[in-house]
């Protein structure tokens, strides 16, 4: 896609913003190191709250269409989040749902498992909050000098694509920077004719396979009869596919793109790159992965290695509640 | 007539068993009740995990799974990599809030029509006294986009 900006000479604009996250994919942005001044050299940074300052009406000001691409970053868990996501939609030519919690949840996702009002009784009421008064927010305010708001709290966290119409999907949690610094070269190549861009609605900046595939340890048949977990364990085998030593590890239904990052330093993969290719619920594919290679025909005894996993929901939908077939934040 | 609830129950069953168990229900006129929509698959090995969460996302409230008896499975041992992932959906099921009675494991061989007519019943009044399925957080309704494509599909 070519700029079709009314002066050719203008820049092109860039905009990255961050709903609910952590700031984690800002820092994966910067840590591109160098690449950052091609960014820059490249691109007019017209929104990005994180590293300079901004104020929402210069966006709404700003003709429809007129960002060339916007890395949005972060779950839609209020109307503040689904306002922006609303408005950066619709100011961008390309938007890219940036990192795990704007494609499919991410931790904080994981609020999907419980009600807005657990959720308000564990920040606001539990033994670790001094709040005497019982005090809960409130949208409106109202004090001497007017009525203050603050954003309306959604009973889900919803992804991205679940409130705006979404470009390219970049996962990750947060996405590796030499990812980040592949899809700039790419962007920096279609400006410059020499490139074109993928189809509408890829995944960007990452593989089509799975983490296993990426992953240098030994894999052998697989027969488990106990799973561990890394505390437990005296030694880990620096060879032998985690799995195998009893470790719930998620690789086989996550994307690779990340390197095999955690298995290659003895953590299992938890999972952050998002389902694989082809993948319609990620937990699904987990427990189908799982239970085929639990060495066992006894009830009682998959019950006793099944002990093993304590949390399975927690486990298998870390990254991907928010768009799982049972907790999607969809609201039809 | 009360006004009975009548629950949506998906079942899966293997080609060289339950299926036929069910089709030899029908040939001897055994009834069984009209609420579980039969989906006939080559193995119980074959059930993704994925086609029971479907299912209850899009409306069902109780899903029954149905394989040959052990040792007895014509693709040798896909059985028991079904019961193993029954008993893994079951405790995840927990994790969701969603009562683990709602998927049902049966081994039903293709001369037990009978059992598996009564295995039916007694599914379909385990489920009616379990209520529809609603989740204990934010109700269906705001989650599941589709709530009654189950309904279409002729018994």
């Amino acid at each position: 896609m070519s700029h079709n900006g009314s002066k050719p000479t203008e820049k092109p604009k860039f905009a990255m913003y961050w709903a609910s996250s952590c700031g984690g994919c800002e820092i994966a942005v910067l840590n591109i190191g160098p690449k950052i001044l091609d960014v820059d050299a490249a691109f007019d940074v017209v929104f990005w709250p994180v590293a300079m300052d901004a104020k929402y009406k210069d966006v709404e000001a700003m003709d429809d269409g007129s960002i060339l691409l916007t890395l949005f970053n972060g779950g839609i868990r209020n109307d503040e989040n689904e306002r922006l996501a609303n408005l950066l939609r619709r100011k961008s030519q390309i938007l890219v749902a940036f990192g795990s919690c704007a494609i499919e949840g991410c931790i904080p996702g994981l609020a999907n498992f419980s009600s807005q009002d657990q959720i308000f009784d564990a920040v606001y009421a539990s033994v670790s909050t001094d709040n005497a008064g019982g005090i809960r927010p409130k949208t409106h305010t109202t004090v001497p000098e007017g009525i203050l708001h603050i954003p309306e709290f959604y009973p889900v966290l919803k992804t991205l694509d679940q409130v705006v119409d979404v470009d390219y999907y970049m996962p990750g949690c947060p996405p590796e920077s030499h990812q980040i610094a592949t899809v700039i070269d790419l962007v920096l190549a279609v400006l410059e004719g020499k490139a074109e861009l993928p189809p509408k609605g890829a995944v960007i900046g990452a593989g089509d396979s799975t983490c296993c595939d990426e992953c240098p340890r030994q894999r052998n048949v697989k027969k488990i009869t106990k799973f561990v977990r890394i505390h437990e364990m005296d030694a880990i085998d620096p060879d032998l596919c985690l799995l195998e030593q009893g470790i719930l590890c998620n690789g086989m239904a996550t994307r690779s793109g990340c390197g095999a990052l955690c298995p290659q330093h003895n953590a299992p993969c938890i999972g952050c790159y998002g389902p694989a290719e082809g993948v319609v619920d990620y937990g699904a594919r987990i427990m189908s992965a799982l239970a085929s290679v639990i060495d066992s025909r006894d009830p009682d005894e998959i019950e006793r290695i099944l002990d093993g996993i304590p949390d399975p929901a927690g486990s298998f939908y870390r990254f991907n509640l928010a768009h799982s077939l049972l907790r999607t934040g969809k609201v039809g | 007539m009360s006004e009975q609830f009548e629950p949506v129950i998906i079942g899966f069953t293997c080609n060289w068993c339950s299926y036929r168990a069910a089709d030899m229900a029908g040939t001897a006129r055994i009834k069984y009740p009209p609420n579980v929509r039969l989906v006939r698959l080559m193995c119980s090995g074959r059930l993704d995990p994925t086609f029971v969460l479907k299912a209850l996302s899009n409306g069902a409230d109780g899903v029954l799974i149905t394989g040959c008896h052990p040792g007895e499975c014509h693709y040798l041992e896909q059985n028991y990599k079904a019961l193993r992932r029954y008993h893994l959906l079951r405790r995840t099921l927990i994790g969701f809030g969603i009562e683990p009675e709602r998927v049902k494991l049966v081994w039903a061989s293709a001369a037990e029509g009978v059992q598996l007519a009564k295995q039916i019943a007694g599914f379909v009044d385990e489920i009616r006294a379990l209520g529809p399925l609603a989740w204990s957080m934010p109700s269906k309704q705001q989650l599941v986009a589709e709530p009654s494509v189950m309904e279409e599909v002729p018994a």
